[in-house]
């Protein structure tokens, strides 16, 4: 008890030091050591994405949870000491810059200019911005068929930017959550809503909507969600990178996206599951 | 930083913000002026819907206010702004549902001023102007309501500088304005923090003049008594 309670001191003690000397890149490799099983991990996830990460009361549930999970187990940190943080899209570089999470499961697409911020591990899944219509609509049948159509996304999203770049005959009403969506496409003020196919697939698969909405099925883009990690982290990176590729052969990525997306008959796309890239 | 002042139209989503506060400022001006004549009247039905009026919208969020008026009545209740076959049909619905919501808010505010303001004037004038003969309305308009606005220029700036800042709130039911871009903006760049304080000091440049100008007026446009 003793032991483990000096232990807490000191790790909390090693953080701290870490924020100090602020960007220094061999502190953020203590996350990965392993073996010690009564490491706390701070995870970030999303809160408010059903079928990704989601918090109902204290639980969190989602297939970015339960691959964080599976990796945090393989760097040695059980599931009762992981701490879950909220990640909201625009603040992730910062909780990572600060130090106030180690890792971030996030639906975080990696692209270059984050990869100047931040490491990633992964990818872990490819998405593909997709298109969630009303269940008896066949007017859509993918991006081609969109000209004159009203689409709904979330304001400043990569998936809203792309829909005004590309489909300028589109018209977008842009709101600050997808929740908000979901109730004007079912009266009909929009026609569809874009975002990437997982996070369709898991408001599709929500109880309350059911049946109601119907996932198009042609992505028009292409999403590879990364772990977040401490820049210049290389060995967290490869630890991570060994922890997805066994997910990846065992069976337990397969099961994290049947038993989260899996009720709306979601089906991993073209590149599933992928390699993780080699870490820089 | 000039690389952003390049890609990202950050002057065009300034503008919005102004043409927002500045269709927002006369609607919360008309509407807080007839509540103000409400509260102040001597019908007590008015009176009591005026108060009511104010302790309901003052005290709601209003981001309710807001994602109400598109949410609740543009998308549920299916009442237009814009004709909904046009190709422009959700970006202006957007923006007028935008300066409904913000007039009706922040009439709650003017009218309230402009009640501080009638107090500024003195019980003698409304008495004296009822001598001459003068009707309500017309002691009203003629007598006590432009003193009455020459009393509370400085509360009515306030209200105007807390309006331009809240149009930021207007990006959640989808207005191009300039908060909407520097959430963009965020999503795209890693600059977090040198963009937030672009767009924190593009709104002092906005309201600080404001200010001003209405601590000037209001010294100069007091009535001296």
């Amino acid at each position: 008890m003793n032991a483990r309670r000096i232990g807490a001191i000191a790790a909390t003690a090693a953080l701290a030091l870490g924020l100090s000397a602020c960007g220094s890149s061999d502190d953020g490799g203590d996350a990965g050591s392993g073996g010690d099983s009564g490491k706390k991990l701070k995870i970030g996830i999303k809160f408010d994405q059903p079928g990704l990460g989601l918090k109902k009361g204290t639980d969190v549930t989602g297939f970015d949870v339960d691959i964080a999970k599976y990796v945090a187990k393989e760097l040695g940190t059980s599931e009762a000491n992981i701490e879950w943080v909220q990640a909201p899209s625009p603040q992730r570089e910062t909780l990572i810059e600060t130090g106030q999470v180690d890792l971030i499961f996030a639906t975080y697409s990696i692209t270059d200019a984050r990869k100047e911020k931040v490491t990633f591990a992964g990818p872990y899944f490819i998405a593909g911005q997709d298109l969630l219509v009303r269940a008896d609509d066949a007017s859509i049948t993918g991006p081609d068929s969109l000209t004159g159509k009203k689409l709904c996304s979330v304001k400043g999203s990569t998936s809203a930017q792309k829909v005004k770049d590309k489909y300028p005959g589109v018209q977008l009403q842009e709101f600050a959550t997808y929740s908000e969506c979901l109730p004007a496409l079912s009266t009909g003020g929009v026609d569809a809503l874009t975002t990437d196919d997982t996070i369709l697939a898991g408001y599709a698969a929500q109880a309350e909507y059911k049946g109601k909405f119907k996932v198009v099925g042609q992505p028009f883009s292409e999403e590879r969600y990364g772990v977040g990690l401490k820049k210049g982290d290389t060995a967290t990176c490869n630890k991570v990178n060994d922890a997805l590729k066994k997910a990846f052969t065992d069976g337990a990525w397969q099961k994290a996206i049947d038993d989260n997306l899996g009720p709306a008959g979601y089906k991993a796309g073209p590149g599933n599951p992928p390699t993780p890239d080699a870490c820089a | 930083m000039g690389e952003i002042l390049r890609d990202y139209d950050v002057l065009g989503a300034f503008w919005m913000t102004i043409y927002l506060t500045f269709f927002s400022a006369i609607g919360a001006l008309v509407i807080g002026t007839i509540l103000a004549v409400m509260r102040v009247s001597p019908v007590s039905v008015l009176r009591a819907a005026g108060t009511a009026y104010v302790n309901v919208i003052r005290n709601t969020p209003l981001t309710l206010i807001l994602v109400f008026c598109s949410l609740g009545v543009l998308y549920i209740l299916e009442i237009n702004l814009a004709d909904p076959q046009s190709p422009t049909s959700i970006r202006d619905n957007a923006i007028r549902w935008a300066i409904v919501g913000l007039s009706v808010y922040h009439a709650a505010f003017v009218c309230e001023a402009l009640r501080s303001g009638v107090n500024t004037v003195p019980l003698g004038q409304a008495e004296a102007a009822r001598a001459i003969g003068l009707t309500f309305g017309q002691s009203l308009t003629q007598v006590i309501m432009p003193q009455a606005f020459r009393g509370a220029i400085a509360p009515l700036g306030s209200v105007l500088i807390a309006l331009t800042k809240n149009t930021t709130v207007a990006s959640i039911i989808g207005v191009a304005e300039a908060s909407g871009l520097m959430k963009e903006i965020m999503e795209n760049e890693t600059a977090s923090f040198a963009v937030f304080l672009l767009f924190a000091l593009g709104f002092v440049i906005l309201t600080l003049p404001t200010g001003m100008l209405f601590t000037w007026m209001s010294q100069r446009l007091a009535v001296k008594r």
